[in-house]
């Protein structure tokens, strides 16, 4: 009783007048490459904004909020050019902002996580989904906001699990991310009953994207590479580096669907995704860039919306104050995907539902009905608190 | 299995059934583009209305001669005749409306419009658009106080009831509440305004004079994690002493003593229960429920589900004929 008090109190307390006199400035780096990534399908090119864009629409819509609790929030870009150390960046930009959304591959992840560890700046990483960010080289500045590669796989996993397409044949690409895919698709594998029935490699020799003649070539490459397989269910493609998965819908030996890197793949976030209220998420970013919204960008959009979530909730912009509350029990967030966001503890991971779509539309949203779990089922998927290698501090 | 749970209870209605009067609830498919009909007399349904795309809030006029219906991806609200059973007007909603309400005397409308951040305030019978008031980000739960000098909105991105001051038509305070908050509802007494948080997973009670959130009502149901459990639409007796409050995925509604604020009881209805309607009298309260496309019928005194209605695809809003 005593406790509903307090509590009913402190509540009472954020009721706020129309308006404030001088508004909390909020400021919030982003820390990224320009765009590298180079798909082989054309209506795939990552937009030269893509992730940024995300964050600017959250900027948006924290002001919208901010504009009633006296708070105003504003984006700090910093673009990476070759060469640039990314300490010196992460760093200049921790001298102006309290909080810097990264999205950056791992090792520069933790070079910057490094450099700011005494700077109280917290780093939210948008981008990266190695495991081990979260695990043997965790650290206690870093909220990870996009899914983990272990995440993803289970996310899928779960679902052919639940299809009943158990025989799996593994495809994997020869670079280092997707042997990592491949990893944590082989545990998925184990983890929920599914069998990998044989695992082939595609060597990545180099040579241009696109050519005029490449149809004819790859549709007699394709089956060579599937043929003889022992029976399989659905054929899993580890292609992070985007060499070869999108070649293989309808070109494989044996007509069998196609998941992972091309075909049914899971994601934190789809253009085509509308439940939930996404709808209205989706509008409000074409109608500000002009084009589709990409995980990265949801990534981005999810991270900035952590800080404006937090800064609302406390009624505070002082950067340490709302890493506590954000890495506290009352903190969770609403992101049009059913149930609220939550933070992992152990590890600073954003628990979140995985979507899996065939690039037109959602086929269906993990975790599985029937995969249960003592503190939420979201945990279903990726490394849990009994499995972490992370210590934080 | 839950349909052998009721049969006793329909038993003990259909025995106890006085010559009730007969009322009209009027509620919104969304995704089959319909409205369907209830007759309160025999609990079925008498008519299916063809209407624009993703039919959602309903409601009818002061008089009853009409139904307006917000069909969000036709970016319009339909005026059904309820004697004609049939479109004749549109209003000027601005895009994508979703909830609405009007004042008192039913000379205005005002409407949510998630699309952008405002709410449209119209005149019901000029047919025209008086003016918009910035509200927060995705603005859904609507609803006059009873005094009709207070409009409240929730936003549901930003987390907060927006007071609105119906006479200057401007904020004048604003009250965060827990996640996603999609739905707003005064004690006729004006003394209390509740809000549901669907992602929060809570009801904020808020005291209107202060604009401060003074409890909370929390829910706990054994054997379902809390993120099943998601209150979206609330209704509570004229009395003020028991409100009722629909909690979506986790397919129940909870019976709240109004009082104190705490769950007496979680009656089983259909699937992804939506927004709920009393018969005038207060004798029944229908639920519409999302997934299973039916409409349950709550016996208000024996707080027991006795009827199961089947409607249209995806049931959303409903309304009750005032008289």
């Amino acid at each position: 009783m005593v406790r509903w008090l307090v509590r009913a109190i402190a509540l009472g307390l954020l009721a706020t007048p129309a308006r404030a006199a001088e508004p909390i400035e909020i400021g919030i780096g982003y820390l990224h490459h320009a765009a590298i990534r180079s798909p082989l399908s054309l209506v795939e090119q990552p937009a030269e904004n893509d992730g940024i864009a995300g964050a600017r629409l959250a900027i948006e819509d924290n002001n919208t909020t901010g504009k009633f609790l006296g708070q105003h929030f504003s984006l700090d870009e910093m673009r990476l050019k070759d060469g640039d150390d990314v300490t010196e960046a992460a760093a200049a930009l921790a001298k102006r902002d309290g909080f810097i959304i990264a999205d950056l591959p791992a090792a520069e992840m933790l070079a910057a996580a490094d450099a700011l560890r005494d700077h109280g700046t917290m780093l939210l990483n948008a981008g990266a989904i190695d495991d081990r960010l979260r695990e043997e080289d965790c650290r206690a500045n870093v909220i990870h906001v996009a899914p983990t590669r272990s995440m993803l796989a289970d996310g899928l996993a779960q679902y052919l699990v639940w299809k009943q397409w158990k025989r799996w044949l593994l495809v994997t690409g020869s670079h280092a991310k997707d042997r990592l895919y491949a990893d944590a698709l082989r545990r998925a594998a184990t983890r929920f009953g599914a069998k990998i029935v044989q695992e082939r490699t595609f060597e990545d020799t180099g040579g241009a994207r696109r050519t005029d003649s490449g149809v004819t070539l790859i549709q007699r490459q394709m089956p060579v590479l599937t043929q003889q397989a022992p029976a399989y269910d659905v054929l899993i493609a580890a292609d992070e580096s985007e060499v070869f998965a999108s070649y293989l819908p309808y070109r494989t030996w044996d007509p069998r669907p196609i998941a992972g890197s091309a075909g049914l793949v899971p994601t934190s976030w789809d253009a085509a995704h509308d439940q939930w209220g996404a709808v209205q998420l989706q509008n409000r970013f074409i109608k500000l860039n002009a084009r589709h919204m990409t995980a990265l960008d949801m990534q981005a959009w999810t991270a900035a919306r952590m800080i404006g979530e937090a800064a609302s909730r406390t009624n505070s912009g002082d950067a340490r104050r709302l890493f506590d509350f954000i890495k506290g029990p009352d903190f969770l967030l609403a992101a049009f995907k059913g149930q609220p966001l939550t933070l992992r503890d152990w590890n600073l991971q954003l628990r979140q539902p995985i979507l899996l779509a065939d690039g037109r539309m959602i086929v269906s949203i993990s975790p599985q009905e029937g995969f249960l779990h003592q503190v939420s089922e979201l945990d279903t998927l990726g490394v849990d608190r009994p499995e972490t290698k992370c210590r934080l501090h | 299995m839950w349909r052998d749970r009721l049969l006793p209870g329909l038993a003990a209605w259909l025995a106890a059934a006085a010559p009730a009067q007969a009322y009209v609830a009027y509620v919104s498919n969304e995704k089959g583009n319909t409205v369907s009909v209830i007759d309160t007399d025999s609990w079925t349904v008498t008519d299916t209305i063809k209407v624009g795309q993703r039919p959602r809030g309903i409601e009818f006029s002061r008089d009853g001669k009409v139904v307006m219906v917000a069909v969000g991806d036709d970016d319009t609200i339909e005026v059904i005749d309820t004697t004609a059973k049939k479109i004749v007007d549109t209003l000027p909603s601005g895009p994508d409306p979703e909830l609405f309400t009007q004042d008192a005397a039913g000379k205005i409308l005002y409407v949510a419009n998630e699309n952008d951040n405002t709410v449209t305030v119209i005149d019901l019978e000029k047919r025209v658009r008086l003016g918009d008031i910035q509200v927060g980000v995705e603005p859904e739960g609507m609803t006059v106080s009873p005094d009709g000098k207070i409009l409240i909105n929730t936003s549901e991105t930003t987390n907060m009831a927006h007071f609105i001051d119906t006479a200057a038509r401007q904020v004048v305070a604003n009250v965060l509440v827990d996640a996603r908050p999609r739905f707003a509802k005064f004690k006729s007494d004006g003394s209390e305004l509740w809000v549901s948080s669907e992602i929060g997973g809570t009801v904020s009670i808020i005291d209107p004079a202060r604009h401060a959130v003074t409890g909370k009502i929390e829910f706990a149901i054994p054997g379902l994690r809390r993120e099943a459990i998601q209150p979206v639409g609330i209704d509570i007796t004229k009395d003020g002493k028991t409100g009722f409050v629909a909690l979506g995925p986790a397919n129940r509604i909870a019976i709240i003593d109004a009082t104190l604020h705490t769950v007496t009881k979680y009656l089983l209805v259909g699937q992804r229960v939506w927004h709920m309607a009393f018969t005038p009298d207060e004798k029944y309260l229908l639920t519409t429920n999302g997934v299973s496309n039916d409409v349950s019928v709550i016996d208000v005194a024996a707080q027991k589900v006795v009827k199961t209605i089947q409607v249209g695809e995806l049931p959303w809003g409903i309304a009750m004929s005032p008289r």
